[in-house]
């Protein structure tokens, strides 16, 4: 028994390698760029969700990655809206569609790109697609900073401004990307990790390598 | 013949400007709603359907106010191309 108030419950990566969901390989991406992968697994999920090709990449990243941790795992039959919360971090900020919207602006400005030139859009979308009402913080920093992030996460809890979070790392420049996320709740599920950042780090080094360690307490969809 | 063939133009642009990747040029009626119902386009749509004429035409929309109207359907959009064009004239 330990003393936790909150729990990794679920993780899911969009690597070069693949998508995984808890650790677990769910499909490798097909050769191609960053725009063929994200579209791929789109289809791969089954989601009727048009607006997702109105994303730009690093929504559509984030939005995937999310999908695939929280698809079979409705969060908000466990959690009432206002308290799911969502931080996220990465390296790039927008600069990958800031620099695709600048080169529109030589002729007639993209309205489309323009409203993607903040990377906090990228929670906007996950929250709109879920429902989520909680909390929302996106930090920008040179390197995965788990300590920072978890310590941020973890007073949310203490604070009782969450019941669950959903966190991690989204990053995407040009065609080098990088997103894992995790699930934290209140609750610990069967075999759920005690919430620390050391947890965070080693999942996050560990997260396509077949980890598996958490329970989502629901199978992971087949695809 | 011309009209039916804006229209045909302007719903592969449309698509291609909106991002519109699961639908198709047959999905959209030519009198069907482009706002709310039938393809539920939002406001920056709008705006990106301002700079398709833009780009594609030449056309400006000079008054905010007659959006809606244009917008209405593919048809009343080539319409108001049509008019513009013989206006230019």
């Amino acid at each position: 028994m330990d003393n936790a108030s909150a729990y990794i419950t679920a993780t899911s990566a969009v690597r070069p390698q693949g998508v995984f969901r808890n650790g677990k390989l769910q499909w490798e991406h097909p050769a191609g760029d960053l725009q063929t992968l994200l579209r791929y697994g789109y289809e791969q999920l089954g989601s009727a969700y048009p607006k997702f090709h109105k994303m730009d990449a690093l929504s559509k990243l984030g939005w995937l990655t999310a999908e695939v941790l929280l698809g079979a795992n409705p969060l908000l039959e466990r959690h009432a809206a206002p308290g799911v919360g969502l931080a996220l971090a990465n390296r790039s900020s927008s600069l990958d569609t800031d620099v695709r919207y600048y080169d529109t602006v030589k002729d007639i400005a993209s309205p489309a790109l323009f409203v993607y030139t903040l990377p906090n859009i990228v929670m906007g979308e996950i929250c709109i697609r879920h429902g989520f009402k909680g909390e929302n913080v996106f930090f920008v920093q040179d390197r995965f900073d788990t300590a920072s992030l978890a310590g941020y996460v973890q007073e949310l809890f203490n604070e009782k401004a969450v019941t669950a979070c959903v966190c991690g790392w989204v990053e995407v420049m040009q065609d080098r990307f990088d997103a894992a996320l995790y699930l934290v709740e209140n609750q610990a599920g069967e075999r759920a990790i005690p919430f620390t950042a050391v947890a965070m780090q080693h999942l996050y080094q560990t997260i396509a390598n077949g980890n598996g360690e958490t329970d989502s307490r629901s199978e992971s969809t087949d695809h | 013949m011309e009209m039916e063939k804006l229209i045909a133009d302007l719903k592969v642009q449309i698509i291609e400007q909106l991002n519109l990747q699961e639908v198709k040029p047959e999905d959209i009626g030519d009198d069907a709603p482009l706002f709310k119902e039938g393809l539920g386009l939002d406001s920056i749509d709008a705006l990106e359907l301002i700079v398709l004429l833009q780009q594609h035409y030449g056309i400006r929309v000079a008054n905010p106010d007659d959006g809606p109207r244009i917008f209405q359907s593919v048809r009343t959009i080539a319409q108001f191309i049509t008019e513009q064009k013989a206006a230019q004239a």
